[in-house]
């Protein structure tokens, strides 16, 4: 018999008696025992907001699925966390974005579009998020066709880390965006260029300049780029920084979520500010 | 520097004026590039003014200009983009000025106005060089084609309390809930003081809360909202915290289509939800109350007011309410237009001056409610019940309906029967029997749309079941919110569907993939599906869809936004039923 202390929740998940922590999710309780979910909308360095339901698992006496990346374990649930139904509403929520954004550069979600067996041609002419890509400087572009409204940008630049607030959703329903108050250029409105936002999004929808340049060339080539890490030489905070190189040019800066002082935030020097390393004769000044 | 960068368009000096006026805490002083009065500390404080200060913005200049929304934010210390964010999230806030200063014509293309030409009346306002906006259902469905005027510099008008036809109210008995609508017209103090007035609120001072919970409790009311969860049980939990500050919050933004019970209340009967309120008030340790009463109830929202007025001026409401120890006191917000502010958690986002997107459940509003803190919310139905059972009894109230659904219910019957209006009747009355009341069906029935959009369909097969909680749930069936739309054989069913299914696609708040793309995909696949017979990868389609929906949808709305379509096809109503 176990004996429960009540800072201590025990379960069943997939069949197995699991006991964790009062207070950890379905999500980290999956984690802790080696049990798959699939998220998009979760990130350990960010407030939950389970809003994609990709992670979404069956709880017996629950109506409805529940999202295991915010619904805390609760004594004597039983979770089952590959059942049909899961199964189905993942493989719907897959179809239903890929019939919505070009998901081509988020090599996760095409993982699962296959895992689920997602097909968007079931669909006869499903109207699409269509944005032409915003390039308004030379740091970062804002390709909002990819946008699958995780909400991850705003809450980082918002109160989970920049507390700038340059961005929000605006609109509703299938016409829900990001965006500045009154679709302000973003060197006009609050933003100041943190690039945090950029670190967080799980669908390329933002992208480092130098990034998008060199996708646009026939050179772009993931199997030659190495990632290099090292510390940032701008102040005594320290980060971590993870530079992101193809062919000895760098084309993208980002720090691990789970490092103790930047949580995978950085600030615009940092993120940005790499051009002196590279010799400038190297790299023509981009014009746009 | 402030905490905050707001935008350099310059306001208005009306706009300055109108948010001035509203906002009492002084503007951010910057006494030096390190020395700064106020900063977003202010936004605690202050935010829950973000939704008037857009309502008087918009009828100040006809739209919310960049200048004003600036001004607005600055001195309520809300982030500009957020306010943007709040603001394109309801339909009556235009952000881009408008081509003509003329009034903006809301004119409903719901189902039942739909099938009463509200086309024509579209087509003709036009014509005539009107801006139209094709709206949801505006809750005036017993005089359809129904329309809201929205007016610059001006008060915006309910078509239907300005024609002023009087609701065909039940003569029927039992009228308990609808006693004083109709005939009298409790609008003022004495009037509804004549009629059994605040004789209710004596008793709970005298007998306290645990009677007036206890009392709840042994009648069974349930709430009326559509989830039918008992009332007693929720002010008891909101009771038993210890929390220093709770709320009692009325849920008046009624847009389920075919729904206009509310309306009638608080236009006809003010107090008794004045009343009902300060009770739960009393009843639950809470001494704020809010009504959050839909945008386009404009005459329920002065009335309101006016009635809160008289009850302060009589010490019904303030401090040491009638010479007794309790405190109450209630604030109007009106809505600006978004059916989704009526599920709760959202609701309470509204008025704290965030998008109208609901929260994730739990934490459940008795725990977690209105700024976090534990809510009694409740519909204005439901309050009305607390009268009656205080008034008359538990043993008077259960003796009508039946042992799990005791007590009466409003019904809205609308569209095709003799004479649409609303109805009370004790619970287990038939539809048949309904529809004799409303005299009869005009034409052949074809279909019953039952408990709203968020309902399901009925047709000839149904007419017996009583309708009672468990009956209606054992046949796949739901009262929801009281919704009877009455569609006879002339009506074009499929027609109806796809106009259901756009009404989720546009109302959807957007926050869960669920719903936000389901709609558009179940409502694009009724399109093309038309008046054809769905094929079987139509209908796998279909049903996979409404799967996700119910399955995985953060809150009612996308949970059943598939259930209307999906009792049409069970019963054989979608497509060519000829063949
Ligand atoms: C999309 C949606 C819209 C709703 N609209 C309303 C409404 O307009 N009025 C209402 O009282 N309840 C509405 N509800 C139900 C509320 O969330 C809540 O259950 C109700 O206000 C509780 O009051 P009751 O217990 O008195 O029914 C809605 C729910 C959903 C999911
Ligand atoms: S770069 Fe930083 S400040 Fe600018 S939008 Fe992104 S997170 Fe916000
Ligand atoms: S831009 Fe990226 S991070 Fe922001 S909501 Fe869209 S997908 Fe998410
Ligand atoms: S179900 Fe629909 S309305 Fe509800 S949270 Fe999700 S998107 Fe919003
Ligand atoms: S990861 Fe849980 S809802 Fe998105």
């Amino acid at each position: 018999m176990t004996v429960t202390r009540s800072t201590e929740v025990t379960f069943s998940l997939n069949g197995q008696q699991t006991t964790v922590a009062a207070g950890t999710t379905i999500l980290e309780a999956a984690q802790e025992t080696g049990v798959e979910i699939p998220t998009l909308c979760w990130a350990s360095n960010l407030t939950p907001v389970n809003a994609c339901r990709l992670c979404v698992v069956e709880m017996e006496g629950s109506r409805a699925l529940v999202p295991a990346c915010s619904r805390e374990c609760e004594p004597n649930a039983v979770i089952n966390t590959d059942s049909e139904r899961v199964a189905l509403s993942r493989k719907m929520v897959l179809e239903f974005l890929d019939t919505t954004n070009d998901l081509t550069q988020s090599s996760e979600l095409q993982t699962l579009i296959e895992l689920y067996g997602a097909d968007a041609s079931r669909y006869s002419d499903p109207v699409r998020s269509e944005d032409p890509v915003k390039v308004e400087d030379d740091l970062f572009v804002r390709a909002y066709d990819r946008c699958v409204l995780c909400y991850k940008c705003v809450e980082a630049c918002g109160d989970d880390a920049q507390f700038t607030f340059a961005i929000s959703m605006a609109g509703r329903g299938f016409e829900t965006r990001v965006s500045t108050e009154f679709e302000t250029p973003l060197p006009e409105s609050a933003c100041v260029y943190c690039g945090n936002c950029v670190g967080v999004c799980p669908t390329n929808a933002l992208q480092f300049k130098a990034e998008f340049d060199l996708r646009q060339t026939p050179d772009w080539d993931p199997e030659s780029q190495t990632s290099t890490d090292t510390i940032c030489s701008y102040c005594g905070v320290g980060c971590t920084l993870e530079v992101h190189t193809q062919d000895n040019e760098i084309f993208k800066v980002t720090s691990p979520s789970d490092h103790s002082v930047t949580a995978g935030h950085l600030c615009v020097k940092g993120r940005f500010g790499w051009q002196y390393v590279q010799p400038p004769t190297r790299r023509p000044p981009t014009n746009h | 520097m402030p905490d905050l960068k707001f935008s350099d368009a310059v306001p208005d000096s009306d706009e300055r004026a109108v948010v001035d006026a509203l906002i009492s805490t002084p503007p951010v002083e910057q006494r030096s590039e390190r020395w700064v009065i106020g900063g977003r500390a202010r936004e605690e404080e202050c935010r829950h003014l973000l939704l008037p200060g857009l309502h008087a913005l918009q009828d100040t200049m006809g739209w919310i200009t960049p200048g004003g929304l600036g001004y607005l934010a600055e001195r309520l210390q809300v982030p500009i983009a957020e306010a943007y964010g709040v603001a394109t999230f309801y339909e009556l806030f235009e952000l881009e000025q408008p081509d003509t200063e003329g009034p903006l014509h809301h004119v409903c293309v719901d189902p039942v106005c739909a099938i009463s030409n509200s086309a024509s009346y579209i087509a003709e306002l036009r014509t005539k060089g009107h801006r139209v906006h094709e709206s949801p259902c505006l809750g005036q469905c017993e005089r359809p084609p129904a329309a809201f005027v929205q007016i610059k510099h001006g008060a915006s008008q309910d078509l239907a309390a300005a024609t002023k036809t009087p609701i065909k109210v039940a003569e029927a008995e039992p009228s308990r809930l609808l006693k004083r609508i109709g005939e009298i017209e409790c609008t003022d103090l004495e009037t509804y003081r004549r009629h059994g007035g605040y004789e209710a609120l004596h008793l709970a001072i005298n007998k306290g809360g645990e009677h007036v919970i206890e009392q709840l409790k042994k009648s069974g009311l349930t709430g009326r909202g559509g989830a039918a969860f008992p009332t007693g049980v929720k002010w008891e939990a909101v009771a038993a915290k210890d929390a220093l500050v709770k709320y009692v919050v009325a849920n008046a933004d009624e847009s389920e289509p075919g729904t206009f019970k509310d309306r009638v209340i608080m236009e006809s009967d003010p107090f008794a939800l004045v009343e009902a309120m300060t009770i739960a008030g009393i009843s639950a340790g809470c001494e704020k109350g809010w009504i959050y009463i839909r945008g386009e109830y404009t005459t329920a929202a002065e009335r309101m007011g006016a009635a809160l007025t008289d009850a302060t001026a009589w010490n019904l409401l303030g401090t040491n309410i009638l010479g007794s120890p309790y405190n109450f006191d209630i604030e109007i917000r009106r809505g600006a237009g978004a059916y989704i502010c009526g599920e709760e958690t959202s609701l309470f986002n509204s008025i704290e001056g965030f998008r109208g997107e609901p929260r994730s459940k739990p934490p459940y509003p008795t725990d977690s409610g209105l700024f976090g803190q534990p809510t009694i919310v409740n519909n204005p139905e439901t309050f009305l019940n607390v009268l009656e059972i205080l008034n008359n009894g538990v043993e008077s109230y259960r003796s009508a309906g039946t042992t799990n659904s005791p007590g009466t219910k409003l019904f809205c019957l609308s569209g095709d029967v003799s004479e649409p209006g609303l109805y009370e009747a004790e619970f287990g009355i038939t539809l048949r029997e309904l529809l004799v009341r409303a005299g009869g069906v005009t034409g052949d029935l074809q279909a019953i749309l039952l408990g709203g959009a968020a309902g399901s369909f009925a047709d000839s097969r149904h007419l017996d079941i009583p309708l009672t909680f468990e009956d209606t749930k054992a046949e796949g069936l739901t009262l929801g919110s009281g919704a009877v739309m009455v569609f006879s054989s002339r009506v074009d069913l499929s027609a109806v569907l796809m106009r259901l299914a756009k009404f989720f696609r546009d109302e959807s708040c957007g926050q869960c993939v669920p719903c936000r793309i389901g709609t558009v995909r179940q409502h694009e696949l009724l399109i093309q599906i038309g008046n054809r017979k769905p094929t079987s990868d139509n209908d796998l389609l279909l049903e996979e869809i409404a799967a996700v929906m119910t399955d995985s949808s953060i809150c009612g709305l996308g949970q059943t936004a598939a259930s209307a379509v999906q009792s049409a096809v069970q019963l054989g109503l979608i497509g060519d039923k000829q063949s």
